[in-house]
């Protein structure tokens, strides 16, 4: 049987493997309105939950009064801390250790917190049920600032034992979560104290919130005929909220289903655990129906998962010549009210650890300590690996204090301690080893494709004009070299509540030649149903077009940790990859049985197994699929199915280098970015339109995070910031062109070399936003001013520098 | 984010209209675009038991421009009036305005009438008609009435307008001379930092007449009339734009909020203005 397909070209082309700008299998649906997200199923008989929340930032509950809501039209029950407690769901364990009240056991620690569940046949009887519940508050002294927090008499957390250790060791105070410490202490200090050049500075990184545009929610369906429970939500990782859903509700994880249908993106937003989906389970048990919960904005953005709020120290010495030799960092963290960080189980503070950055640092120590206080819980990696970008904000912002300390050039600083190509595998002062790297090639290609030298040269002269008083714009260039570390982990210092962070796929091959895989991921707008094909497509020799990726269901999907981090395609597409061999083995036996020559003599090309040294003699991969069902064939079994459970041995470690070029107008504080350039190396590249993608929506938020995006409270713990007329999100109008550019270096340790992009972007765009407002100032003596950077700010900045008559 | 259950009225004149507002008072709301009420409706700020959508009500959706004078109907939408070349070119600075009120999407529903008679300090319309000496009119039981828009803001959200009173139209004399509507915001769909309406007119070099007004500086918008006097007789020159800003840095009363201080606002309020008036002099 002769291929349709000769040319060898026409055949990789067909298959639409890696490497190509396939369009997204998944957007004919998207664009059409007809992707199916939670808010979308509708069960009979139906029933919505939504929560009675505190208006008090700290306070103690008297009494709840839920007689008049009984009475609303529609409500059917109302929910408190005192129903749950016999069933012993008042409170969850948190992703970090620590424990969250479901509903408010007494007392309530943020404003916003869940209080009471409304049960109704409607959301807008929901509502009014809402409206009618009495809640009387006696309000206690509340605490906003960390600090203020470890000297305060006022314990926040009640419910613990104040002299007991923390999940993470010993506690200092009451208020006080935990002290975790990397790197080498003593030599850091002693480095420091002997050096030539120390620069130090505080810097706050600011609170604020991935926002997707879904908001969290759910639908529980409580089957009480067959004991089994179908949760839909939009989880990002389904089969860790199955798990965590047995263990807290007492129900056999067989008997449990949970489904994430599509996802609205997530940002970190939607992998913990929130009281909405206990109390959903709960009412359904209750009620006998199907329960829906769905957050609004305003709900969404005061109570579900904030990002960052890290007040960062640090210290980073140097020779005269600008080597660094040491680097010392502290933090002090806001958790909010509750430890409900989302990291992995031995990393409290995240891969905060990776905070000496992309330079050869020979000794380092970092401290964090983790606060309570009367804000939101959360502190999950709103588009980074865990903390990460915090990590990239210090270290990019030190190198950019310490530039001016030695009175050179921020790019030349960095080019000179830049872990070099030959050092890698590298391993870091604070422990990690990175995979591979070769970094002074990006910021070349980056510096010579800007202009860089024009770009200085440019902004001189506009500083004198300034002073001139020929313009009253300045000009900043915003540079940034960061290094990720994506693709969590290794089983061997990687959990979450005990789950090893592994990834999964399992692959079946149809008779025709056509495939479905399934993984342990979910998508929620990276496009995993276009990428994954595409990855099975270039190791089994199947076109994409023929190849269904299936996720999210747990009843089907083998068992996975799902999706943030930058991990599917480190984590699960390494599995991809690896089921794909296992495919491929297989079909290699059957092909040598077809071909009638032994298995070393046929060899894989693109699409077909054909005999060494005869390529008019071979199988056709759709061939090979026919007959793994319909021949007898010696030895084998029928039948073309694979699965693969990768642990991965290491981390990945994506770079890249970025540019801003922004103008600045010092009377209005208003920022115009001018130029944004950004080179990626992600290793090797799946589908450039998607990185493209990626990296336009990843730039998107850095820019919203550094020019504005915050939660911000007022000192009663009101949250200022709870709708999107004060919570920016950019739209196309803000948002300037993009640039991107790449280099490829390969993962060593990953089967495909890939390292995983989809939070790159977000990762080195805040710093570099960040640092073209700052660089604008330099001139003006400006060494570190405080995100976000929004226009009253920015105009802040020129007053205190007196540029204002 | 739901609002209390509302009755919903949607007549097809004003007299069914004015007949819902004699029954319910001040329980009863009327609606025109609904970008203002509906939000606040259903941030349950606004108790509005008895909703009256203006929309089936005819005759309140013309654009007239005569001789002298420009009327535009209540429910002329913002994007009518980017969309409309005759007002584009007899009172361009309305158009200006407009494009930089929220987004396309808003504009489509969002109408002058709603934008004037909310008596929301954030929304630019209330403003631009001060700056242009615009008339509102009112129609109540007892028939209609004319409320220059220099007269009609009292606060926050309260107007001359009675409960049982409709806001009909807004006329307003041919705008002439120079232009410009100058608006900071932090981004699309935002009310403004600042923003200022400059009409002015220029006589060989000299400045003979000169109309201010400012938006979300103070609970109501702002007329400076003093800031227009400012320029009258001079050539628009530093001095004079010195004057004319210091003038208007008198009249305002800005808050703190999340745009910022009250010094970042009133030192934007200043910039804004006198980029105003440079570009509307430019434009005489």
């Amino acid at each position: 049987m002769k291929d349709e397909v000769d040319n060898r070209e026409d055949r990789v082309a067909n298959l639409k493997g890696m490497g190509c700008s396939r369009k997204r299998v998944e957007d004919a649906r998207f664009t059409q309105g007809k992707g199916n997200y939670v808010d979308d199923v509708k069960l009979d008989g139906m029933l919505f939950g939504d929560f009675v929340r505190s208006p008090y930032a700290h306070a103690r509950i008297t009494s709840i009064n839920t007689e008049e809501a009984l009475k609303v039209p529609g409500v059917l029950a109302v929910l408190t801390a005192a129903d749950l407690e016999p069933l012993g769901l008042h409170w969850m364990p948190t992703l970090a250790g620590d424990k969250q009240m479901v509903l408010a056991d007494g007392k309530v620690l943020f404003q916003g917190q869940e209080v009471a569940f409304v049960v109704a046949q409607d959301r807008y009887a929901a509502a009014d049920g809402i409206e009618a519940v009495e809640v009387e508050y006696e309000e206690l002294p509340v605490i906003v600032d960390p600090f203020e927090s470890l000297k305060s008499d006022v314990i926040l957390r009640e419910d613990l034992d104040p002299t007991a250790d923390g999940a993470h060791g010993p506690r200092k105070h009451p208020n006080h979560i935990f002290t975790w410490e990397a790197g080498d202490k003593e030599p850091t200090e002693e480095v420091i104290a002997n050096a030539e050049v120390v620069a130090e500075e505080e810097m706050y990184y600011h609170r604020t919130h991935p926002c997707p545009l879904e908001t969290c929610g759910c639908v529980a369906s409580m089957d009480k005929v067959n004991g089994k429970l179908t949760l839909w939500g939009t989880f990002q990782a389904p089969h860790a909220i199955r798990t965590v859903v047995s263990l807290i509700s007492g129900i056999e994880e067989h008997n449990i289903r949970v489904i994430s249908p599509d996802i609205g993106g997530g940002f970190g937003n939607k992998v913990g655990a929130y009281p909405g989906y206990v109390c959903s389970v709960v009412a359904s048990i209750v009620t006998g129906k199907p329960v829906k919960w769905i957050e609004d904005r305003m709900d969404n953005l005061m109570t579900t998962a904030f990002a960052r709020d890290y007040w960062m120290k640090g210290k980073i010495s140097a020779t005269k010549d600008g080597k660094i030799t040491g680097l010392h960092c502290h933090v002090t963290a806001d958790h909010g009210g509750f430890d409900a960080c989302a990291d992995p189980t031995k990393f409290p503070a995240g891969f905060m650890n990776i905070c000496t950055g992309s330079y050869d640092i020979p000794t380092a120590y970092l401290e964090v300590d983790g606060v309570y206080t009367n804000k939101a819980p959360g502190g999950v990696s709103y588009r980074c690996s865990f903390r990460v970008t915090e990590a990239v904000y210090f270290i990019e912002r030190m190198i950019e204090v310490l530039a001016i300390k030695l009175n050179m050039d921020a790019a030349e600083l960095r080019r000179i301690n830049f872990i070099k190509k030959e050092q890698f595998p590298y391993t870091a002062a604070l422990g990690w080893e990175y995979d591979s790297g070769d970094y002074h090639t990006a910021w070349e290609k980056a510096l010579t494709t800007v202009d860089y030298d024009g770009l200085r040269a440019e902004q001189a002269q506009r500083v004198e004009d300034f002073k001139a008083g020929k313009t009253r714009k300045l000009m900043g260039i915003g540079l940034s070299f960061f290094t990720e570390i994506v693709g969590a982990g290794p089983v061997k210092n990687c959990d979450i509540l005990g789950l090893g962070m592994f990834d999964s796929c399992e692959i079946r091959i149809h008779p025709t030649g056509s495939a479905i895989a399934r993984l342990g991921t979910i998508s929620q707008g990276q496009g995993h149903a276009t990428t994954f094909a595409q990855i099975l497509a270039s190791e089994i020799g199947l076109p994409a077009d023929s190849i269904t990726i299936e996720e999210g269901d747990t009843d089907t999907a083998p068992y996975g940790l799902g999706t943030y981090g930058s991990r599917s395609t480190p984590v699960a597409g390494a599995a991809t990859a690896m089921a794909g061999r296992k495919i491929r083995a297989k079909a290699q036996m059957i092909a040598a049985y077809l071909l009638e020559v032994h298995d070393n003599d046929v060899e894989f090309d693109v699409d077909r197994f054909v005999v060494k040294g005869a390529p008019e003699k071979f199988k056709t991969m759709k061939e090979i699929a026919f007959a793994a069902y319909n021949q007898a064939i010696p030895g084998i079994e029928p039948g073309l199915e694979a699965v693969s459970y990768y642990d991965p041995p290491n981390m990945t470690y994506p770079f890249g280098a970025y540019v801003c070029v922004m103008d600045i107008d010092v009377d209005t504080g208003v920022p115009e970015i001018r130029r944004f350039y950004a080179l990626d190396d992600c290793g090797t590249r799946i589908n450039p339109m998607i990185i493209e993608g990626q990296v336009h929506g990843g730039l998107t938020e850095a820019l919203a995070v550094a020019l504005g995006q915050e939660i911000a409270y007022d000192d009663m713990g009101n949250c200022k910031t709870g709708t999107l007329m004060d919570f920016f999100l950019p739209t196309a109008w803000e948002v300037p062109n993009y640039e991107t550019d790449y280099t490829v270096t390969p993962s060593p340790h990953h089967p495909i070399g890939a390292k995983g992009v989809g939070e790159s972007p977000h990762v080195g765009g805040v710093p570099c936003f960040s640092n073209a407002v700052q660089d604008a100032f330099r001139p003006f003596g400006n060494t570190h001013t405080n995100m976000p950077h929004d226009h009253w700010r920015i105009w802040k900045m020129a007053n205190d520098l007196g540029l204002h008559d | 984010m739901i609002p209390a259950a509302f009755e919903y009225y949607r007549p097809k004149d004003m007299d069914g209209v004015l007949t819902l507002l004699a029954e319910h008072g001040d329980d009863a709301r009327v609606m025109a675009g609904g970008h203002s009420l509906i939000p606040m409706m259903k941030l349950r700020m606004a108790d509005v038991p008895h909703l009256i959508d203006m929309q089936d009500v005819g005759g309140l959706s013309d654009i007239e421009i005569t001789n002298d004078s420009i009327r535009i109907g209540a429910m002329v939408t913002q994007s009518d009036i980017i969309a409309h070349d005759g007002l584009s070119e007899v009172a361009p600075i309305l158009r200006e305005a407009a494009l930089q009120i929220a987004d396309p999407q808003v504009r489509y529903m969002g109408t002058v009438g709603g934008n004037v008679a909310n008596g929301d300090p954030g929304n630019d319309m209330p403003g631009l008609m001060q700056c242009l000496d615009a008339t509102f009119t009112l129609i109540g039981a007892d028939g209609e009435r004319d409320v220059p828009a220099r007269d009609f803001y009292e606060a926050a959200y309260m107007t001359a307008r009675e409960d049982e009173e409709v806001l009909t139209a807004v006329t307003l004399p041919l705008p002439k001379g120079g232009y410009a509507y100058e608006k900071q915001k932090r981004k699309i769909g935002d009310y403004a930092t600042a923003a200022a309406a400059v009409q002015i007119v220029k006589n060989g070099d000299t400045c003979v007449s000169a109309s201010i007004a400012m938006t979300n500086l103070s609970d109501t918008p702002i007329y400076s009339a003093d800031a227009g006097a400012a320029l009258v007789g001079t050539s628009v020159d530093d001095a004079a734009l010195k004057a004319a800003v210091s003038a208007m840095d008198g009249d305002i009363d800005p808050t703190e909020d999340n745009r910022g201080p009250i010094a970042f606002k009133k030192h934007v309020a200043g910039v804004i203005l006198r980029r105003a008036i440079e570009r509307a002099w430019s434009r005489a």
